[in-house]
């Protein structure tokens, strides 16, 4: 999905755990996520530290749209 | 002399549970287990399991290099002559965990191993060329057949014998090419072939080319403060009682629906429809999957220009290449005609 909504001409940012599954299908834009059953949380936190580990990794994500790149990167 | 052989599976065909064991660490019991028990039947006298190694797929796919350490180290005290992984069909994470167990085996115990997968998982791509990887179809309904080719395979190479061809053993291709003389020169190959494809016959390539199916990095955002943001999941967040019956698993389709003035994606309408992990935590909170209620802030905020009003959303869970490719295509035309910027795409 995410390189068929790409070849449109949209950039993608790919949130996901397992990062070596999405650089073998070939995502250009890669953040990793948490864990697989919550990618943008942690249950073992509150839900205001929750909400800040889902900021910190949405505003990873929207640099990674911004930053200009030539080939597959992970914005770790 | 009766072989040994060690077998790795995963938290559900080890019995131990579905997704919600899928976080159980590495474990170490002696004989067969699961789908070791058609194997220990197909090996007879030749081979025994002496043991089963298992780990839940989600402990695996988070903790690779730690549980991958602690697996090796099981399946090495059982003093082995060979491994067998698997098979994984058509689930990826499972995949994954059997390419790394198989491939870590190979290059630091050094004795054979063989794992089953559809060709379509994800492990394939990663291992096939470290490991010899059987084509088995794409659910448990196939191992009546991975059965037996895999264990013809594993006791071949522990009798070293030669392997053959993938097309004769019924492994994935791993990009190794061995030298052979043939009764006819390339040229009349060549011909042979070309003559057979005009007519119509069917015809076998001596070469398969490689498939790069790569999309170029498309232009970042200049101006984010402008931008509009689409959302789009393969977690299965749906709206609760999910209306248009997104399977649990190999989703036929992706659904399409409005958040316009929704300021979170709370448990009271929201729930995931995904059957490939532990939903627990995706109900309590689908904003941990997708997360609207964040997005909102930063668009109030101004971080960006405007989150888009619709949601796309799937299960990725064992759904085919060519539904996602479709899924994508479509997606990415609404969204380009409607003045989409970017996409932020989240998968479990």
């Amino acid at each position: 999905m995410v390189k068929a909504i790409e070849a449109t001409g949209i950039a993608v940012v790919h949130i996901c755990t397992i990062v070596p599954i999405s650089q073998t299908v070939g995502a250009n834009r890669i953040v990793p996520a948490v864990a697989i059953p919550y990618p943008l949380g942690d249950p073992s936190k509150t839900l205001e530290e929750e909400k800040e580990i889902r900021r910190a990794i949405l505003e990873k994500s929207l640099e990674a749209l911004k930053t200009p790149i030539k080939e597959q990167t992970v914005f770790n | 002399m009766t072989y040994r052989i060690v077998h790795y599976i995963n938290q559900f065909f080890a019995g131990i549970g579905g997704e919600e064991k899928a976080g159980v660490g590495p474990e170490s019991r002696s004989g067969a287990l699961g789908p070791g028990m058609a194997f220990k039947a197909a090996f007879g006298n030749e081979a025994e399991i002496v043991g089963t190694v298992i780990c839940g797929d989600g402990f695996f796919a988070e903790n690779m290099d730690e549980a991958g350490e602690k697996i090796l180290k099981m399946i090495e005290d059982f003093k082995p002559d060979a491994v067998i992984a698997g098979p994984a069909f058509n689930a990826g994470r499972y995949g994954t965990a059997c390419g790394a167990v198989s491939e870590a085996v190979s290059k630091k115990l050094g004795i054979p191993v063989v794992t089953g997968m559809y060709p379509e998982n994800p492990g394939v791509d990663m291992f096939r060329k470290s490991v010899y990887i059987v084509e088995t179809s794409d659910s448990a309904r196939g191992i009546k057949d991975a059965v037996p080719a895999m264990s013809k395979l594993i006791m071949k190479m522990l009798s070293r014998e030669p392997v053959g061809s993938p097309a004769d053993e019924g492994y994935i291709q791993r990009g190794v090419r061995v030298n052979r003389f043939h009764e006819k020169i390339g040229a009349v190959r060549a011909v042979d072939m070309l003559v057979k494809k005009l007519k119509g016959d069917e015809f076998r390539t001596e070469y398969p080319m490689p498939v790069f199916d790569r999309v170029p990095p498309a232009e970042p955002i200049k101006d984010m403060k402008k931008a509009v943001i689409a959302v789009v999941t393969s977690g299965g967040i749906v709206p609760k009682g999910n209306p248009d019956h997104i399977e649990a698993s190999s989703a036929s389709k992706y659904g399409t629906y409005s958040i316009a003035g929704v300021q979170s994606a709370d448990e009271v309408a929201y729930a995931t429809a995904h059957g490939g992990y532990d939903p627990t935590y995706a109900n309590t909170d689908p904003n941990r999957v997708l997360p609207i209620d964040v997005l909102r802030e930063m668009e109030k905020e101004g971080v960006f220009g405007k989150l888009y009003d619709y949601f796309f959303t799937t299960v990725g869970n064992g759904t085919s290449v060519a539904s996602s490719k479709k899924f994508g295509a479509e997606i990415g035309e609404r969204l380009k005609k409607d003045g989409v910027d970017a996409v932020i795409l989240t998968s479990t």
